[in-house]
């Protein structure tokens, strides 16, 4: 797990984009509960790095982000893109500690690899 | 190559052509032409006194294959040698159509050619009245049938005191029965205007500059200024008699159900045409019968389907209406003198089928009854009768809408099978709905009928349309997201209602757009104030207003884009944009940008976009107003105003709009007296020119409308409704429009300025908020972790001297460009 920013950093229904220690761009999101979610920040679509600067909301109570280029949505939860679901966001462990926001990959894809 | 000469260019013609060139496009075509100007809808032409051009009413349109030969009548046809002599030279045909028309009726009698006594038919003529009618006080119009309520509606619009003098016992006799024209002329009336029926015109006479005119009943003449004959037409026929075409007894050309003339080379269409006899003076069987001729020349078999006569006018702001027949076996009417209706039904003996009818005053029930004609009553009589909107359902044989032979059966496939939801959709479908437009009302109860809700619930999140969410935030003085989702929707929200939301409360001047928890609720671009592009990096326009801008500001672009490295562009709408901005060089780009005086172009928003000019007065010979002054005041006075879709605008300085204003959102045209307001156009997936909402207004009035046509648009239009289709929507239209926002018909207008009030004095530029505020300014750094890393993942390449994001070259899809020019390095 790598710490990324303070807590207080991240503005509530939005993301922000961090670069880990191997290159790897993740798009971290804060929601009105106070929630967060990690996921890849890379546009599977479009192979640009800015999922972290969409739109988030719930579609049908899934908690998703948009992209800001062609407006795919994609689940926080899992990755999946909701409108086509062979493509998926890889999804990061993110956890606040000590009020500051860290991120990971996740236990269980570390497992299987 | 076949040829086909057509005579006449008028609606008849000018539909033929367009028929004829779609099913058929191998037709060479030449059209020769009596009047001056292209086809014309002559329908409207008393909009002509209502400030609506000549060009407006034009129905020209460029034809692949179609020669058009203005102010070139046709003067003898040789069948012979199969060729027609026009007043400057002989044209062979195959195939010759007669669509020559009508002319104005003048009944003999002394002094119908005096000066001052006009006939009502063509735009010369009324440009000539017009001209007559200035300064002078009185005018008589010769018939009380359509064409002489028009023509006095026209003198009345000319200020002059106006009486109509009818032969008949009563108004629109050929349309309307006792009780219906006695009840039309109570309307008539009340608008000042003097009725006499059974009274006929003897003698005009000059009488100290004016006129006098003498009538079949003793004692009764008339003093006035000029006299309007509007007693009728009678078919141009002279050229087919002269060349030996059988013409009916009453005049026009005799045709059979084909449009086919006793020559099976020559056909004849519209108002010249005497189909088994008969002439029809309308334009929908005229158009019925440009479609068979268009049919028959692409070898089709098509006959004419049967003239439907039914009419509904709106006349002197009174609704008359006539369907089917006009007396029969078995009539109910219903006579209401306090609201000033008629309605009169014809059944069929057994009272089971509805044969015609006609209604005066209220005319709500017609699309309903006319498409009814022939089939089952649809709904209950008092209902029909008692006016107002009647639901009813009509068999899928009912025609809906007549002038394009649209049944409902049709609509109701296009709602089932090609997925229509709208009316737009239908009309884009079946063309129903698209000539006269008085089947719209009918539309939208089939499209309910075929199951189509029409929602317009913003999202899942809100059941309430975009215009709801508007009026809610403004009562209820709610600021925040959170609150609006809280008290009025569900769930969590989403990419359509959280910047829906933020605009609304951008509209009603809620501070800046990325201050607390709106920041949330913008869209990627409004929240980078930048438009992003497809590898992320971002493009930058500031505002360069009206398109005006000095060379130190020039430079000043110049030297930013070089420093930051980015590839310029001018932009459609007279500005330059940056593209490639790393989104952690926004800040550094804008301060140098503000430092030089430029402020946000809001390229980025739902906003006001530019307003483009011409260079008008200043230093155009053709200029008649300064357009560029013009240009910058009104986009200084909208920049920053939230709206549901974008907006732009343009000013042109004179008649010739070199600055595209028709294509706009709203657009000025300067005149000799002041400027011109259009409405509703745009450029974009379906192009529609704008709509003359206002003309010949000083600058005061002009800018007073606009504010209140934003206004009125922002607080009523759908989610990224653009203004076309928001006009397009109103019930009413553009005419609707005017009611509201000139002449204050809802009583809004005052709370209308003063929304656009708040807004012109709230209006702060959004990146100078940006750059002096040190906790926005860290939204704008490429990784939270490491704010000044560049995106490793970014590439440009080098094309024509300027960067591009890497693959540009490659991009497999796109089509290569090849126009042997030398390649630019």
């Amino acid at each position: 797990m790598q710490t990324i920013c303070e807590f207080d950093r991240l503005i509530p229904g939005r993301g922000v984009a961090a670069l880990l220690g191997d290159g790897t761009q993740v798009a971290v999101f804060r929601l009105f509960d106070d929630s967060l979610f990690a996921v890849a920040n890379r546009d599977p679509f479009m192979h640009a790095n800015v999922i972290s600067r969409g739109l988030v909301g719930d579609r049908g109570g899934e908690p998703v982000v948009v992209s800001p280029l062609l407006k795919q949505a994609f689940s926080l939860k899992t990755g999946v893109c909701l409108d086509d679901e062979s493509v998926a966001l890889e999804v990061f462990a993110v956890e606040v500690l000590g009020g500051e926001v860290r991120v990971g990959v996740r236990a269980e894809a570390e497992a299987s690899a | 190559m076949s040829k086909l000469v057509v005579i006449g260019d008028g609606m008849v013609g000018r539909r033929f052509l367009e028929a004829v060139t779609q099913r058929d496009p191998s037709w060479d075509v030449t059209v020769l032409a009596e009047e001056p100007r292209p086809a014309y809808d002559r329908v409207r032409l008393s909009a002509f006194f209502d400030g609506v051009s000549a060009e407006e009413l034009s129905l020209a349109s460029d034809l692949p294959g179609v020669d058009v030969r203005l102010g070139e009548p046709a003067v003898a046809v040789d069948r012979e040698a199969r060729t027609v002599r026009s007043s400057a030279g002989d044209y062979a045909y195959d195939k010759l159509v007669f669509a020559t028309g009508s002319y104005a009726f003048v009944p003999p009698m002394e002094g119908a050619d005096l000066e001052g006594v006009f006939v009502y038919r063509t735009v010369e003529d009324l440009e000539s009245i017009k001209a007559h009618a200035s300064g002078r006080r009185h005018g008589v119009v010769i018939g009380g049938g359509l064409l002489g309520l028009e023509a006095a509606n026209a003198l009345k619009l000319l200020g002059l005191e106006t009486q109509i003098v009818e032969f008949a016992p009563w108004l629109m006799a050929r349309q309307l029965d006792e009780a219906g024209g006695g009840i039309l002329k109570q309307h008539i009336e009340k608008l000042g205007i003097g009725v006499d029926c059974s009274t006929g015109g003897t003698r005009i006479s000059a009488v100290d500059g004016r006129l006098l005119m003498d009538t079949n009943r003793e004692g009764v003449s008339y003093e006035t200024d000029l006299i309007v004959f509007a007693a009728g037409v009678r078919p141009r026929d002279q050229l087919a008699r002269e060349c030996g075409i059988a013409v009916g007894e009453r005049g026009g050309i005799t045709t059979d159900l084909a449009c086919q003339t006793s020559d099976p080379d020559v056909y004849a269409i519209g108002e010249v045409a005497a189909m088994e006899g008969v002439c029809y003076g309308l334009v929908a069987p005229g158009y019925a019968m440009a479609e068979v001729v268009a049919d028959r020349l692409a070898g089709g078999e098509a006959t004419f389907p049967g003239a439907d006569m039914s009419t509904k006018l709106k006349l002197l702001g009174v609704d008359v209406a006539q369907f089917g027949a006009f007396d029969g076996p078995l009539a109910t009417t219903y006579l209401d003198p306090v609201h000033g209706s008629y309605a009169k039904l014809v059944l069929s003996d057994d009272a089971t089928t509805l044969l015609g009818g006609m209604l005066v005053g209220d005319a709500e029930a017609y699309p309903l009854l006319r498409a009814s004609v022939g089939g089952k009553v649809p709904a209950k009589l008092a209902d029909l009768l008692g006016g107002g909107e009647v639901e009813g359902t009509l068999p899928d044989a009912a025609q809906v809408c007549s002038c394009n032979a649209v049944t409902k059966g049709d609509i109701m496939g296009a709602i089932h099978d090609e997925g229509c939801v709208d009316v737009p959709s239908l009309k884009a479908c079946t063309k129903a709905g698209t000539s006269c437009g008085s089947c719209v009302p009918m539309l939208k109860q089939l499209l309910a009928e075929g199951g189509v809700e029409v929602s317009k619930s913003v999202c899942e999140h809100f059941t309430q349309s975009r215009a709801e969410l508007f009026d809610i935030v403004k009562v209820t003085g709610i600021t925040t997201f959170s609150e609006l989702i809280a008290r009025h929707g569900t769930g969590s929200g989403c990419d359509l209602c959280k910047p829906a939301v933020a605009s609304i409360l951008a509209s009603l001047s809620n501070g800046h757009i990325l201050e607390g928890e709106q920041a949330a609720l913008q869209d990627t671009n409004d929240h980078f104030l930048a438009n992003m592009q497809r590898n992320g990096t971002y493009s930058v326009v500031p505002r360069i207003p009206g398109g005006e801008i000095t060379p130190d500001k020039l430079i000043v672009i110049g030297q930013v884009a070089k420093e930051f490295d980015l590839y310029t562009k001018i932009t459609g709408g007279q500005r330059i944009d940056m593209f490639g901005a790393r989104v952690e060089d926004l800040p550094k780009i804008w301060r140098k940008l503000v430092d030089a005086g430029f402020e946000s172009g809001h390229a980025y928003g739902k906003a006001l976009r530019t307003v483009k000019s011409c260079v008008g007065t200043d230093w155009c010979r053709y200029g008649v107003q300064d357009s560029v002054k013009m240009a910058i005041d009104l986009e200084l006075r909208y920049r920053g105003l939230r709206s549901p879709h974008k907006l732009k605008s343009a000013v042109s300085g004179c008649a010739r709009e070199c600055a595209e204003a028709r294509g706009k959102d709203f657009g000025v045209i300067a005149t000799e007296h002041g400027w011109n307001l259009y409405v509703g156009g745009n450029g974009g997936f379906t192009p529609r020119h704008a709509d003359l909402l206002m003309s010949d207004v000083d600058s005061e009035t002009l800018v007073r409308t606009i504010d209140r046509f934003l206004m009125f648009y922002i607080s009523t239009a759908d989610r990224l409704q653009r203004t076309s289709k928001w006009v397009e929507a109103l019930e009413g239209g553009i005419d609707y429009l005017r009611e509201v926002i000139v002449d204050d018909k809802l009583g809004i207008c005052g709370e209308l300025d003063a929304l656009m009030a708040k807004h012109v004095e709230n209006y702060a530029d959004e990146w100078k908020g940006v750059i002096d505020d040190p906790e926005k300014l860290q939204r704008f750094v490429s990784f939270v972790n490491a704010p000044e890393a560049p995106d490793p993942s970014i590439e440009f390449e080098t094309v024509r001297g300027q960067k591009f994001p890497a693959g540009t070259t490659a991009r497999s899809h796109t089509q290569p460009v090849l126009l042997g020019t030398p390649e630019r390095k």
